[in-house]
C-alpha cells in the first residue's frame, strides 16, 4: 500500500522544493503564464505596471531574507537599490558591458556596500539598527546629490544599460519573424529574474544557512550557543540582501533609463517594508505576492487618480489629497491594518486557505 | 568669535527643539519599550493646531501653545489606546512598523486639512532680535531655549517627585512588579504617550514660529531627533537632552562653517551631521552616552 502523498516520512522529504505534485503543476502553470502573458496583454501601461511589480518583487525577496528570515530591521533598503541603479549606469551605460555583466557588477557593488554596513548589525540590535539604517538613507541621499560624476547630482543621470544578451536585444526582440516591444522584452527579462532570484532565495532558506538565519532571528545568542556563527550570518544576510536589492535597482534604472536621488527616499524603503509585511514576513512566496499588490498600487493610483474622488491630479488642482500623499497614506494604512489584523500577511491567508482545503471535508 | 557665538546660540536653539522631541521618544521608550516614529506626525499636528488656534481662532499665542499641547496630548493618548495597546507583547519590529504606518497616515491627513502652503504663524516673537554686545540673538530662539529649559526641569521634577512619575519609573523598571503594586499600566502608557505628544507639539510650535514658517516638511525634524536620542542612550531622559544639545550644536556649527571647512563634503553637509555623529558614537558606545547596556539572557 502506498502512503498518502502528503505524508512526510523523512527530513529530506520535508525539505523538498515541491512538497506535492500539485506544487509542480502550479509551477508549470505559473511559468507558462509568464511566457504567454506579454503576448496576450500588449498594452504598454499594464505591462509597465507588471514590470515595476517584478522589479519590486526582486528587491522585496532581498529585504525579506534580511528582515523576515534573519530578523534584522533595515530601513536602508532604498540606499542599496539606488547604488544598484548607479552601478548599472556606470557598468552598463558608460562601460557598455552586456546585460549579465552589469547585473553581476551591480550585485557585487550591492554586496560590497552590504558588507560594509553589516558589521554595524553585529553591535546594534532591534531599535538601534532601525535608526542607524534610517541614517543610511539620509547619508546616501547626500552622497547621491553630491557625487556628481557618477549620479549627476540633483538632476539625476541617464542609465544607458542595455538589455542585450549577445546578439539578442531584449529591448527590441526579434524572434522567428515576430518583433516584440521593449515592454514585452523587459517583462520576460524581469520576471525571469524574479523566478531565478526566488529559486536562489528558496534554496538558501531551506538549507543549512537558512536554518542558521532563522536561529539568529529567534535569538542570536542562543544561536551562538548551538554553534551558529551569528555574526557571520548577519553580515552574510546583509550582503545577500543588498546584492539582490542592487540587482533590482539596476533593472529599475535600465528600464526607466533615468534615475535621480529623489527615487531613493525613505518612502521607497517603507514601500518595501509594507510589501514584505503585506506579503508575509519570512516567506519568499509572500514577498512576490506582496510586490504584485503593493508594487502595482502607485501606478494604478496614478493612472486612475481622476476617477478617485477627492484626489488632486496635479499641483493646485481640485481635491484635498495629492496622489503622492494618497500613496503614502495607503502604505501606512496597509502596514497598520496588516500588522494588527493579519500579521502573517497574504501568504498567511493563502496557507490557511490551502490547509483548509487540504483536509477538507475534515478541516476544523 | 562673534560668528562662533552666533552659531553656538543657533545650535542651542536647534538643540532645544531636538531635546524636546528626543525627550518624548525616551518617555515612550522607557515606559512601553516602543520607539515612536510617529512623533514627527504628532509634532506637525501640534504645530498646525497651534496655527489654527493662534491665527484662525485668534487666541493669545501663549494660550494657543498650551491648547495645542493639550490637544496633541489627547491625540497621542488616543492613538496609544486605539492602536498601540493592541500591539503589547508583539516583537519590536511589528511595533516600530506600526508607528511608521501611523506617521504615514498622519502626514497626508495634515496636508489634506491644512494644505501644502507655507503658513505664517501669528506670534509675538516674529523676527525681533536682542543685541548683547556684538551678538544679535533672535527673540524666538531665546524663548525656545527658555521654554525648553523650564519644561525639562519641570519634567525631571515630575518624574522624580510626583506619584505618576514614580508609577512611570516603576513600570519602566519592571512592568509586572509595578502591576502587582497596584499601578495601572494602562494609565502609565497613556500618560507617557500624552506627555510625548505634548512635548512634540511644543517643539513643533516653537519651530513654526521661526523664520521658516509652517509647512508639512516640519515633521522631518523629528527624524533628525532620532540621532539625539540614540546619542544620549535610548532609556535616559538626561541623555536625550544632552544628545539634543550636542546634535543641535554640531549641526549649527557645521552649517556656520560650511564654506570654510566643509566645502569638500558637498552642499548642506549639516543635514547629515546628526546621522554621522550618531554612527560614530555608536561605534564607541553602542548604548549611547548615558544609556544602560541591556543584559540579555538566553
Amino acid at each position: 500500500m502506498r502512503p498518502h502523498r502528503n505524508l512526510v516520512r523523512s527530513y529530506a522529504q520535508d525539505l523538498r522544493l515541491f512538497g506535492s505534485p500539485m506544487a509542480k503543476v502550479g509551477l508549470v502553470v505559473m511559468l507558462a503564464t509568464l511566457l504567454v502573458l506579454p503576448t496576450v496583454v500588449q498594452d504598454d501601461f499594464w505591462l509597465s505596471v507588471l514590470i515595476y511589480s517584478g522589479i519590486t518583487a526582486i528587491g522585496a525577496v532581498g529585504l525579506n531574507l534580511l528582515t523576515g528570515y534573519t530578523g534584522q530591521i533595515s530601513l536602508g533598503h532604498a540606499f542599496f537599490i539606488g547604488a544598484g541603479a548607479y552601478a548599472a549606469a556606470v557598468f552598463g551605460g558608460d562601460l557598455g558591458l552586456p546585460l549579465p555583466l552589469w547585473l553581476l557588477a551591480a550585485a557585487a557593488v550591492g554586496a560590497l556596500l552590504g558588507g560594509l554596513i553589516g558589521p554595524f548589525a553585529l553591535r546594534l540590535r532591534g531599535h538601534y539598527l532601525a535608526i542607524v539604517t534610517l541614517g543610511l538613507i539620509f547619508i546616501g541621499e547626500h552622497i547621491w546629490r553630491n557625487l556628481r560624476d557618477v549620479t549627476g547630482g540633483n538632476n539625476g543621470t541617464s542609465v544607458g544599460a542595455q538589455a542585450t544578451l549577445g546578439p539578442v536585444d531584449l529591448g527590441a526582440l526579434k524572434l522567428a519573424g515576430e518583433t516584440y516591444s521593449r515592454n514585452q522584452g523587459y517583462f520576460w527579462l524581469v520576471w525571469g529574474l524574479v523566478a531565478i532570484v526566488a529559486l536562489l532565495a528558496k534554496n538558501l532558506v531551506r538549507t543549512r544557512p537558512g536554518r542558521a538565519l532563522r536561529a539568529v532571528r529567534d535569538h542570536d545568542q542562543a544561536a551562538e550557543v548551538i554553534g551558529v556563527r551569528a555574526g557571520r550570518y548577519k553580515i552574510g544576510a546583509f550582503m545577500v540582501s543588498s546584492a539582490i536589492a542592487a540587482v533590482a535597482g539596476a533593472l529599475f534604472g535600465s528600464y526607466q533609463q533615468h534615475v535621480s536621488p529623489d527615487d531613493w527616499t525613505l518612502l521607497l524603503s517603507i514601500q518595501y517594508i509594507a510589501i514584505i509585511i503585506v506579503g508575509g514576513l519570512g516567506t519568499v512566496f509572500g514577498s512576490i505576492l506582496g510586490a504584485i499588490f503593493v508594487g502595482a498600487l502607485p501606478a494604478l493610483i496614478d493612472e486612475y487618480s481622476s476617477a478617485i474622488p477627492g484626489v488632486a491630479t496635479e499641483a493646485g488642482g481640485d481635491g484635498f489629497i495629492s496622489v503622492f500623499a494618497l500613496n503614502q497614506a495607503i502604505f501606512g494604512l496597509l502596514i497598520v491594518l496588516f500588522l494588527v489584523f493579519e500579521p502573517r500577511g497574504l501568504a498567511g491567508i493563502w496557507f490557511r486557505v490551502k490547509a483548509y482545503f487540504k483536509a477538507w471535508p475534515f478541516s476544523y | 568669535m562673534t560668528t562662533f557665538l552666533t552659531n553656538v546660540f543657533a545650535g542651542l536653539a536647534l538643540g532645544s527643539t531636538y531635546a524636546l522631541v528626543a525627550l518624548g521618544f525616551v518617555v515612550i521608550y522607557k515606559s512601553t519599550g516602543v520607539i515612536n516614529f510617529a512623533q514627527g506626525g504628532l509634532l506637525a499636528l501640534g504645530a498646525y493646531l497651534g496655527y489654527t488656534f493662534s491665527n484662525n481662532l485668534v487666541i493669545a499665542f501663549g494660550f494657543a501653545i498650551l491648547l495645542a499641547c493639550v490637544a496633541a496630548a489627547i491625540v497621542g493618548a488616543s492613538v496609544e489606546r486605539m492602536v498601540l495597546r493592541r500591539m503589547v507583547g508583539q516583537p519590536p519590529f511589528a511595533v516600530i512598523m506600526i508607528t511608521i504606518g501611523l506617521l504615514f497616515v498622519l502626514e497626508p491627513l495634515i496636508t489634506a486639512i491644512w494644505g501644502f502652503d507655507n503658513l505664517p504663524v501669528r506670534n509675538p516673537w516674529n523676527i525681533q532680535t536682542v543685541q548683547i554686545g556684538q551678538l544679535v540673538l533672535g527673540v524666538r530662539d531665546l524663548w525656545t531655549i527658555g521654554i525648553t529649559a523650564a519644561v525639562v526641569i519641570g519634567f525631571f521634577l515630575f518624574f522624580r517627585y510626583s506619584r505618576m512619575g514614580l508609577a512611570m519609573r516603576a513600570t519602566a523598571f519592571d512592568p509586572e512588579a509595578a502591576l502587582a503594586q497596584g499601578i495601572s499600566a494602562r494609565r502609565v502608557y497613556a500618560t507617557s504617550w500624552a506627555i510625548a505628544a505634548a512635548l512634540a507639539a511644543l517643539a513643533g510650535i516653537t519651530l513654526a514660529a521661526g523664520p521658516g514658517g509652517l509647512q508639512p516638511s516640519i515633521s522631518s525634524i523629528a527624524l533628525a531627533a532620532f540621532p539625539a536620542m540614540i546619542l544620549g542612550g535610548l532609556d535616559s531622559p538626561a541623555g536625550a537632552v544632552l544628545g539634543g544639545v550636542i546634535i543641535g550644536l554640531a549641526e549649527a556649527l557645521t552649517r556656520g562653517y560650511q564654506d570654510q571647512l566643509f566645502s569638500w563634503a558637498g552642499d548642506n553637509v549639516s543635514v547629515i551631521v546628526p546621522y554621522v555623529l550618531m554612527i560614530l558614537i555608536l561605534l564607541i558606545r553602542p548604548y549611547g552616552l548615558l544609556g544602560t547596556k541591556d543584559v540579555r539572557r538566553i
